[in-house]
């Protein structure tokens, strides 16, 4: 390009209305949002959201503490004591999960022998007061039992690909 | 007329106490923004007169070129007070003498016969509709005073070329930029787009 | 002049009316032309904009603003309270004072003076004031970078601004404003824009730049210096300036319209069909649909370009604009003399 191209293409602004062209024409584009809370965008069952404790159907809690989440998990959120229950069988007495330390990775849920402790697709939680970012064990098993059907769905989809 | 004169009150009194403040305040950010207040209210008094030529003019060139550089080289220094005050004391006697000399002669030039006396300046007969000011200016500026306008034009413009002068130099171990040359660059200046083959696969 | 007293007080309602027909209408247009901006910015970066507040978010102007006027006033520990205080009155005082000569239709105008174009600079260059006493008065090194950058600004690019309007008021033959929309009477060809097309476009630059609006905001450079002048106001302090900067972008949307779109005349006037119906006829509708034409320029101008270089902006201030607007000047001075342009034809 010569000097007297490149002089008139400067003063004439021609770069500058192209760059305007463009912007007008997205200005008429559909636009990509989503208007989140009355549309949202579909969500993988994989998704790893807020934790739950799980059950076996006849109301039995899956959870052994073996404390293999609490050993694998690489932020140190969960916390686990556990005792003998009457029946014999080993039971946990305190599952915390601190939320503000979990990482949300999945290691606990990959570890778990019985598939007890899982994360869910909630993705829409909230903390109103202290303290309420710790999970206790009650607090995870009512999560879990309030959305086991979309749990179970979710395992089930992705079984095939384990 | 009183709104006429509530007006000019006003405005005259907002003048004399701005410009009093401009040789008083010590801080000369103040002294300027009362210079600021200063030229405002000469420019509205001067709107009574029916000069709004002048009086636009004034508030344009004084109060939103002239000033604006000022504020900006004042707010600029870092005055200390302190170094400026010595040899008040020393210099009094002579700034005394100076101050009577200027005030006498100011006292003079109003006392002398007929010309500051009420009365010898009549408030001008109000113009008559469609008078323009601005045209009248112009008119006697391009016709009976063309010469000393262009000897301004003109001084003013060996001013700004002795201002530049004066404060270009080059200074050849400074690194500066030209942005025309920046904006001339083309992509093809800049990018070499190079060839490669893909590393043949080591198998060992 | 009216003489009585009861006649002057009369006199005196009627014009605070007057004024208040102006600003009120004003400040909702501001309010308005904020949700403008975002929805125009949003609609250009494929987003929706503000969508939540009212119907299409339609409320949130108020919103914004109600929340603004609740918030605290912060004054800086180490601040000049007093000009602090002062500087966004200074800022907003010219942006609505100039509205005072711009004429809506033949008879809508406020203060028909003859030096209305005089006074619209003189108005216009007293804005940067509010810049510089809160940049001073702030106490702070970012918001004094920021006032200086654009004093400096400012004061360049008025000399090409003024220039754009010299070609204008010598086509136009005066500096009454109405008259200068009246000069451009018989249609579209017949307004400015065609004959003055370089100062048309170095005006609405020059405009940008004025206001300080992106590309030309290094005044407030929230990447390099925070916010520029207004770093430390919160609440309505900083409600003000914003006022201020959006009714400026509105009164030189505006402006634009008056010198080189022929204001409200109608852009159909002389087209044999349609220039015989009522839409033919100028009316302050085409004034503000004209006006609105402009507004949206400095936001789509705002969603395309990014910031100019501090030493860039003053290279196409004074080397680029100052000779192309003064060679024009002397062109339109030439046409103007040899009749190559009837006025009012």
């Amino acid at each position: 390009m010569n000097a007297v191209t490149r002089y008139l293409k400067s003063l004439l602004l021609i770069e500058l209305g192209q760059g305007l062209m463009v912007t007008l024409r997205y200005f008429f584009r559909p636009k990509f949002t989503i208007n989140y809370p009355e549309e949202k965008t579909p969500m993988s069952n994989r998704f790893r959201g807020l934790h739950a404790l799980r059950r076996y159907p006849n109301g039995e809690e899956r959870c052994i503490a073996c404390k293999l989440c609490e050993a694998v998990c690489p932020a140190l959120a969960i916390t686990i004591d556990s005792t003998q229950r009457e029946d014999g069988t080993r039971r946990t007495t305190r599952y915390d999960i601190d939320l503000f330390k979990c990482i949300y990775c999945g290691f606990c849920e990959e570890s778990c022998p019985v598939d007890s402790i899982v994360e869910t697709d909630v993705q829409e939680y909230h903390f109103e007061n202290r303290g309420e970012h710790i999970m206790t064990k009650e607090k995870l098993l009512a999560i879990g039992d309030r959305f086991e059907e979309s749990i179970a769905e979710n395992r089930r989809q992705d079984a095939a690909y384990r | 007329m009183p709104i006429f004169e509530i007006v000019f009150y006003a405005f005259s009194l907002v003048m004399l106490g701005a410009a009093v403040m401009v040789i008083t305040v010590r801080n000369p950010v103040y002294a300027a923004l009362f210079l600021v207040l200063t030229f405002f209210s000469a420019a509205a008094v001067w709107m009574l007169l029916e000069v709004e030529f002048l009086a636009i003019i004034l508030i344009l060139v004084y109060v939103g070129a002239v000033m604006v550089l000022f504020l900006f080289v004042v707010m600029m220094l870092d005055i200390n007070v302190d170094p400026l005050k010595e040899g008040f004391v020393r210099y009094l006697p002579a700034g005394i003498i100076v101050a009577l000399l200027m005030a006498g002669e100011l006292l003079m030039v109003v006392w002398s016969k007929g010309r500051f006396e009420a009365g010898s300046y009549p408030l001008p007969a109000p113009n008559p509709q469609g008078y323009s000011n601005t045209k009248e200016v112009g008119e006697v500026l391009f016709t009976q005073y063309l010469l000393p306008f262009e000897v301004a034009g003109v001084i003013l413009l060996v001013a700004i070329i002795a201002a530049v002068a004066l404060t270009l130099r080059q200074r050849p171990a400074v690194h500066r930029q030209n942005p025309s040359l920046q904006v001339r660059v083309r992509r093809d200046e800049r990018i070499r787009l190079v060839k490669m083959k893909p590393d043949s696969r080591q198998d060992s | 002049m009216p003489d009585t007293w009861m006649d002057q007080l009369i006199y005196m309602v009627i014009l605070i009316l007057k004024i208040v027909a102006i600003v009120v209408p004003l400040i909702l247009a501001v309010a308005y032309y904020t949700y403008f901006e975002r929805k125009v910015i949003g609609y250009m970066q494929i987003r929706r904009g503000p969508n939540r507040i009212g119907p299409l978010g339609l409320a949130q102007p108020f919103a914004d603003v109600f929340k603004l006027l609740l918030k605290e006033i912060v004054l800086p520990e180490n601040a000049n309270k007093f000009l602090f205080l002062l500087a966004p009155v200074v800022t907003l005082g010219p942006a609505f004072a100039a509205w005072a000569v711009i004429p809506f239709d033949d008879w809508m105008v406020l203060a028909d003076i003859n030096a209305g174009l005089l006074y619209l600079l003189a108005m216009s260059s007293l804005g940067v004031y509010g810049l510089i006493i809160a940049g001073w008065a702030s106490n702070s090194k970012y918001a004094f970078l920021g006032a200086l950058r654009s004093t400096a600004q400012m004061v360049s690019y008025e000399i090409a601004m003024g220039f754009a309007l010299i070609g204008v008021l010598i086509l136009a033959g005066t500096l009454n404003l109405r008259e200068i929309v009246l000069a451009q009477q018989g249609g579209v060809l017949d307004w400015f824009w065609l004959p003055l097309l370089p100062l048309f476009v170095i005006f609405i630059i020059s405009g940008l730049a004025e206001t300080n609006r992106a590309p030309f905001d290094v005044a407030e450079g929230e990447s390099e210096i925070v916010a520029g002048f207004h770093v430390e106001y919160a609440g309505s302090g900083f409600a003000v300036f914003f006022l201020a900067e959006y009714a400026n972008m509105i009164l030189i949307s505006a402006l634009t319209a008056l010198m080189f779109t022929g204001g409200w005349l109608s852009p159909f006037e002389g087209i044999p069909v349609i220039g015989d119906t009522f839409l033919g006829e100028g009316s302050i509708f085409w004034f503000l649909s004209k006006t609105v034409v402009f507004m949206f320029i400095f936001l789509w101008v705002r969603a395309t370009f990014p910031r100019y270089r501090y030493d860039q902006i003053m290279r196409l201030g004074w080397k680029v604009f100052v000779p192309i607007t003064i060679f024009w000047v002397m062109f339109a001075a030439v046409i103007s003399v040899f009749g190559l342009i009837v006025r009012g034809s």
